[in-house]
């Protein structure tokens, strides 16, 4: 059977009238068949899964210092809105988020709090880097700071600014989102060659 | 207030509380300072407090410097508000490294609780008589006193071109 | 005498463990109901990484003892490192949300060891500057402390409002946070032409939207009932304990630095200080709300008076001189390799200046040396010492109180770690 594929015809109300006649059984035979083949799309399961853990990042909230409050600003200002995108959830409970992003300063206090963190996060992950200070300390460089967040995690997307505007952060999490759609090798764990170290529970 | 209202204070504190309480008065940029010994820091303030001419009853900051090449080498400031006058008094004590121990001031004013805690953290000065002594902006179990001007600022070499080789990466 | 790290005499000789002693609660009383929780350094009240170690009984909070130190950046150290110029970057950092007061402060501190007048025009900007960003301020503290309470569209209005300030903040120094517009001297640039009028558009929007806050929230039952009688602490407590800014003011004591002794130009405005009188976090919330409508007022009087003159002093020695000399002076030239590549010199002496921030009295310790780096910075922070009052306030009260008590305290934990 071959499989083509045109675009529904008719305006809005006949497609809808089409739609729910579908659904309720009444359309039989070749009508049927023409109906299905206009509705289909057809993917790989990895392409159609990464749209969706794309278009649904909950990040987890967590804010350190004035990178904070841009984070604050990206996902509660009506100008910046980061709901657009799909990622407003904000899930306080690590069980419960899948994206860290490390805004502030990270204090030698601090690092292994975020550490235990990250490990309660569930798979899949992702970490960024937001702000000069979580990237690479900053400007500070000195016996307070972790001299960048990846000494201790693993990061995806490194955010420059101090702090960053918000348009910034939300091109950083489209790029996190180019990461989880497109190439495969763009992960973390074949950058580092950790493959083998997903927690399957 | 001003260089001979700061020496009547001195006079009257060296009266009070006793005579090698006082070390030294410094007047500069229109700011009064009264240097004590370190023994006698909590009967100065709460003579400063509690006296009948003197108003200085609020104690704004208590905070620590090191005076490197001068011994002795730890430096405590109070700095002392009065609201009624709107003035302000700072007193200051020295000790040396050796013996760093200083009569605490939370019984007083226990706004000093966290501020001599965080002087003990930076400095390694001991208050004697807090009920608290504990670090309190490092890890519980940090050695060494930052914000000495000897201990190393940390941190990590700034990589340049002409240190690059040198520098031990990550990857090795 | 020096030590190397990890070789030295210890001056108190306490095992680890004992130490640690004070951390856990001894029992009170006889009771054995009592519950000690953290309320760890990640939590969902974004006032950063507080770490609140709470003993309750039940619901009833009977002790709270603030740990702090996770966002501690050893910023005072590092800025003996800097010259002084370099310095404002750093110290701008510490009290994040209102970074034009930290950069004032120290400012304040190295013109009164350097002698340095600060012409009057620079000091109009300051003030107009300083205004705008305690509105600012007091605008994320109402959209996160009515977020803790559950208010949440209060999230929304506050970040709308405050994107605006912040625009205002983009065109006059380049960056919407810590923009280094303030330097030893003066500002470092005019503000460009536009400026005025959007700050009259936004005074003008700002007067709108306070009484639409007020009408969410003032008339609100829960939120009436949440903050109305929680929190008291009397305000001698509140003066022993070094408190100042609006919570002290909420308690009825009308102490504010910026009538007080008067800085930068404060004294040729005409400005009211709203004082409460119960002391509770009503009063607190009211207090704040009220100061934002004094702000406006100040700015649209510095607008209205801006002077003209210079934007920075004059003395070369100081601050940089403008680009055009730079082509044709000698001395211009000289003055401007000096100042990039060592900084000026401070003569040496210790200085103490302090201003009124919008959590407090910030104050700033500068010792100079006589070299271009400061030997010693210290920032009085007002959220360090205010932190203090915590467990005054939550004391025999409910948990839901006592979050109520920490959003109204706003703390802003990086000027409280530095």
């Amino acid at each position: 059977m071959e499989v083509t594929r045109t675009k529904v015809e008719g305006d809005l109300r006949v497609r809808q009238m089409k739609a729910q006649a579908l659904l309720r059984g009444e359309i039989e035979g070749e009508d049927l068949e023409r109906e299905v083949e206009q509705r289909l799309l057809f993917t790989k399961f990895e392409e159609a899964q990464n749209w969706a853990r794309k278009n649904a990042l909950f990040p987890l909230g967590f804010g350190l210092a004035c990178c904070a409050i841009e984070m604050i600003t990206v996902v509660g200002s009506p100008r910046n809105d980061l709901s657009r995108f799909g990622a407003e959830v904000i899930r306080f409970s690590p069980r419960q988020a899948d994206l860290l992003i490390l805004s502030g300063r990270v204090s030698i206090k601090m690092a292994p709090i975020i550490r235990r963190l990250y490990e309660q996060m569930l798979e899949p992950k992702w970490v960024i880097a937001m702000g000069a200070c979580s990237s690479s300390a900053g400007m500070f460089n000195n016996y307070a700071v972790v001299q960048g967040a990846d000494k201790f995690l693993p990061v995806d997307v490194y955010v420059p600014g101090c702090p960053p505007r918000p348009e910034a952060l939300i091109y950083g999490i489209m790029k996190l989102q180019d990461q989880i759609s497109g190439d495969p090798a763009m992960g973390w764990r074949e950058r580092y060659r950790a493959e083998g170290t997903e927690e399957i529970a | 207030m001003d260089a001979t209202g700061l020496e009547l204070i001195a006079q009257r504190v060296r009266e009070k509380v006793g005579e090698d309480a006082v070390t030294g008065t410094i007047f500069y940029r229109r700011a009064a300072t009264l240097e004590v010994a370190p023994p006698s820091v909590h009967d100065v303030l709460a003579y400063l407090r509690d006296g009948e001419d003197e108003p200085w009853e609020r104690l704004m900051s208590v905070h620590g410097c090191d005076y490197l090449p001068e011994e002795p080498r730890l430096g405590i400031h109070y700095e002392l508000l009065s609201m009624e006058r709107a003035d302000r008094l700072n007193v200051r004590t020295r000790v040396g490294v050796g013996d760093p121990h200083v009569p605490t001031v939370v019984d007083l004013h226990p706004t000093a609780n966290f501020q001599e805690r965080e002087v003990y953290d930076m400095f390694g000065v001991v208050f004697d008589g807090h009920p608290d002594m504990r670090r309190i902006l490092m890890p519980e179990d940090y050695e060494g006193y930052p914000q000495r001007r000897d201990f190393p600022m940390g941190g990590e070499p700034v990589i340049y071109t002409y240190n690059e080789p040198k520098l031990p990466r990550w990857y090795d | 005498m020096t030590d190397e790290p990890g070789t030295m005499t210890e001056p108190l000789q306490v095992p680890y463990r004992e130490r640690e002693r004070s951390v856990t609660m001894e029992p009170m009383g006889e009771h054995d109901e009592l519950l000690t929780i953290n309320i760890g350094p990640h939590h969902p009240a974004t006032h950063g990484v507080l770490r609140l170690l709470t003993t309750l009984e039940g619901e009833i909070v009977r002790d709270v003892k603030p740990i702090i130190g996770y966002v501690h950046t050893g910023i005072e150290k590092s800025c003996e490192d800097q010259q002084y110029w370099k310095v404002i970057p750093f110290v701008e950092r510490m009290d994040y949300l209102a970074y034009y007061f930290n950069a004032q402060a120290f400012c304040m501190a190295v013109e009164r060891l350097l002698d340095e007048e600060v012409p009057e025009r620079a000091q109009w900007l300051r003030v107009i500057h300083l205004e705008l960003n305690r509105v600012a301020s007091h605008l994320f503290w109402i959209a996160t402390g009515a977020l803790d309470l559950g208010a949440i569209t209060m999230l929304w209005w506050g970040c709308r409002d405050r994107d605006l300030a912040l625009d205002l903040f983009e065109m006059s120094g380049g960056q919407r946070f810590h923009t280094r517009y303030f330097q030893v001297g003066g500002v470092v640039e005019d503000i460009p032409p536009g400026f005025v009028e959007m700050t009259r558009e936004f005074v003008k929007t700002m007067r709108t939207r306070i009484p639409q806050y007020l009408d969410l929230l003032d008339r609100n039952e829960i939120w009436l009932q949440r903050t109305k009688g929680t929190g008291i602490v009397p305000a001698e407590d509140l003066l022993a304990l070094g408190v100042t800014g609006p919570l002290l003011r909420a308690a009825g004591v009308g102490w504010d630095l910026r009538k007080a002794t008067p800085y930068s130009g404060y004294e040729n405005f005409d400005f009211n200080i709203p004082v409460g009188s119960v002391g509770d976090n009503y009063d607190r919330f009211r207090v704040r709300v009220e100061e934002m409508s004094e702000s406006l007022n100040i700015v649209e009087q510095a607008l209205d008076g801006l002077p003209e003159g210079p934007y920075i002093t004059p003395n070369r020695k100081v601050a940089l001189p403008p680009r055009h000399e730079l082509a044709t002076s000698m001395e211009a030239l000289i003055h401007h390799f000096k100042l990039v590549t060592e900084g000026f010199r401070v003569p040496p002496g210790e200085a103490y200046a302090a201003i009124e921030s919008p959590r407090g009295e910030l104050g700033c310790f500068v010792l100079a040396d006589g070299s271009a780096k400061p030997a010693r910075v210290h920032m009085r922070d007002p959220s360090f010492v205010n932190l203090q009052a915590l467990p005054e306030m939550a004391r025999d009260s409910l948990l839901a109180d006592f979050i109520a008590c920490v959003a109204m305290l706003d703390p802003i934990l990086g000027g409280v770690d530095r």
